[in-house]
């Protein structure tokens, strides 16, 4: 029961994911990544942490996005004319990511000889869940959130324009 | 021989799923009825009163007439967004319903028709018993707002859009409001449950959380009232500048789906007041028995009292304006909360012992 909503909720993270980048359509694309948190969240909860699956869903798919939406039915953004996703870049992009995702599962596999435990916190109620953000893992957490920064300003330069 | 209990449970929430849904589909539409019967009293008028006694048979005369309308779609509308929008609002409707109790626990009766293995059992109305669900509805209510902007955007008209940018504006803003006054009401309980925050203000109405929480009580009211986007905070629809708001261009069974998840989202937020404010199932009197049955007539009362509120509101008030709906919202309703959030911690922290908070 549990694979199976495993695999379907990963099936359409992923699906969804792609459709987040392919689209030209910017709130299509918007919508696609509502889905994406969604099904994460459905495999949050399925890792049983019910209370990071919910806050999943109202901080990003509910919060985030609506402002995101809000900003781009404002703004009113056409469709964009080139795709992101045609031609030469395509196969590029594509075959970089094959190359990422070989070296880091060798890299996973050199370095860990047989699996870990599957989960080895507990997260299941808010406490344990409240501890492990702001104790155990408080390095890790910040560290996402500059991370998240940097993927921020990447985009903005990426998207800005030549002058 | 009694089944396994994976089949008991299964067997337990298909029954509780089919009596929720088909209760608040069967509410909804005697809603459209009173809704439309008691704003004619209001207004000096009959209402519909033809169809059968009192027109108690014009929900049924509606549905069919809207089953046989032509389901028109507007040739520049982005079509996959068009179909999905009704269909997103009824889903994130109906899945806010699924965590809250209704009516007390009670045991099922020992003899009858019922199997071995139900006979005596304690059940609770309640689909889904999860640790988070308090933050369970909030989740969902913020996804409904998706099924609105999808259904405004998607239908390639300047008055649909109108209308969902603006009912995005206003569900952000207040859901805020609506979220900062549930935080009182949880400290004192000390659990998200909504079933412990009903049976922590047990023992009289003086301990119902509309009078120790009081405040909370009104951002609340005020708040869910434009969640659901009910007169006088309905400026998504206003019909005077945006002729029907986001859903101006459905018709047909696809306009019944967007009416029936609005009424539904107001049942919810009606039976959330009752369960978090108004002491759910618990009369209120001591003396006066809130066990089994009785329970649900306490607390059918409630919900159906609030659920009057609502009606009574929209043949009262005037629409407000969009400005005064933000600094109502802005400046009015979040502050009010977030102070009153501090003295419920203040008085939780230090004293104890008079709040009594369970949990602990």
């Amino acid at each position: 029961m549990d694979a199976i909503l495993f695999y379907a909720s990963a099936a359409v993270a992923v699906a969804s994911a792609v459709v987040v980048i392919a689209q030209r359509n910017p709130i299509t694309s918007a919508f696609a990544l509502i889905v994406t948190l969604c099904s994460l969240s459905v495999i949050f909860g399925l890792l049983g942490s019910p209370f990071i699956a919910v806050l999943q869903v109202i901080v990003y798919a509910g919060a985030i996005m609506v402002l995101f939406l809000f900003v781009l039915m404002l703004l009113n953004v056409r469709r964009e004319e080139d795709s992101p996703l045609r031609g030469g870049r395509t196969l590029r992009g594509i075959g970089l990511a094959l190359v990422t995702l070989f070296v880091l599962q060798a890299g996973f596999v050199l370095v860990r000889t047989e699996p870990g435990p599957a989960l080895q916190f507990d997260a299941s109620t808010r406490t344990m869940a409240g501890i492990l953000f702001s104790a155990h893992f408080v390095y890790v957490f910040e560290a996402t959130s500059v991370l998240i920064l940097a993927a921020l300003v990447g985009a903005v330069a990426l998207a800005k324009k030549e002058p | 021989m009694s089944p396994s209990p994976m089949v008991q449970d299964l067997v337990l929430a298909a029954v509780k799923i089919a009596l929720v849904v088909g209760a608040l589909l069967g509410l909804f539409a005697v809603m459209t009825w009173v809704e439309r019967r008691t704003l004619a009293f209001m207004q000096y008028r009959l209402g519909p009163n033809r169809t059968g006694p009192f027109g108690l048979l014009q929900p049924i005369a509606d549905g069919i007439k809207l089953f046989f309308k032509e389901e028109a779609m507007p040739a520049a509308a982005n079509k996959w967004g068009f179909l999905a929008a009704p269909v997103v609002a009824v889903s994130t409707a109906l899945l806010a319903v699924a965590v809250l109790p209704y009516g007390p626990p009670f045991a099922l009766p020992s003899w009858g028709l019922l199997p071995e293995w139900l006979r005596g059992l304690r059940v609770q109305v309640q689909i889904a018993t999860i640790d988070v669900g308090l933050l369970f509805i909030f989740a969902i209510t913020a996804l409904g707002v998706y099924g609105i902007v999808l259904a405004g955007w998607s239908a390639n008209n300047k008055y649909s859009l109108l209308g969902a940018l603006r009912s995005s504006a206003q569900m952000f803003s207040y859901e805020l409001a609506l979220g900062l006054s549930w935080v009182g009401v949880i400290m004192l309980a000390g659990s998200f449950q909504i079933a412990d925050i009903v049976n922590a203000q047990a023992g009289g109405f003086w301990r119902w959380n509309a009078f120790v929480q009081f405040p909370a009580f009104v951002v609340y009211f005020l708040a869910a009232t434009a969640e659901v986007a009910r007169i006088p905070f309905d400026l998504p629809e206003g019909e005077a500048e945006l002729v029907a708001g986001f859903h101006t261009e459905y018709s047909s069974m696809r306009f019944a789906l967007i009416q029936m998840a609005e009424y539904i989202n107001m049942i919810t937020v009606s039976v959330l007041a009752a369960n978090l404010f108004l002491g759910g199932w618990h009369s209120g009197i001591p003396g006066l028995p809130s066990e089994g049955l009785l329970g649900f007539v306490w607390w059918g009362g409630k919900v159906a009292v609030l659920l009057f509120v609502f009606v009574w509101l929209r043949g009262t008030l005037p629409r407000v304006r969009y400005d005064q709906l933000m600094n109502l919202g802005w400046k009015v309703l979040i502050p009010v909360a977030a102070v009153w959030i501090l003295v419920t911690a203040t008085g939780v922290a230090l004293f104890p012992s008079v709040f009594a908070v369970a949990g602990r």
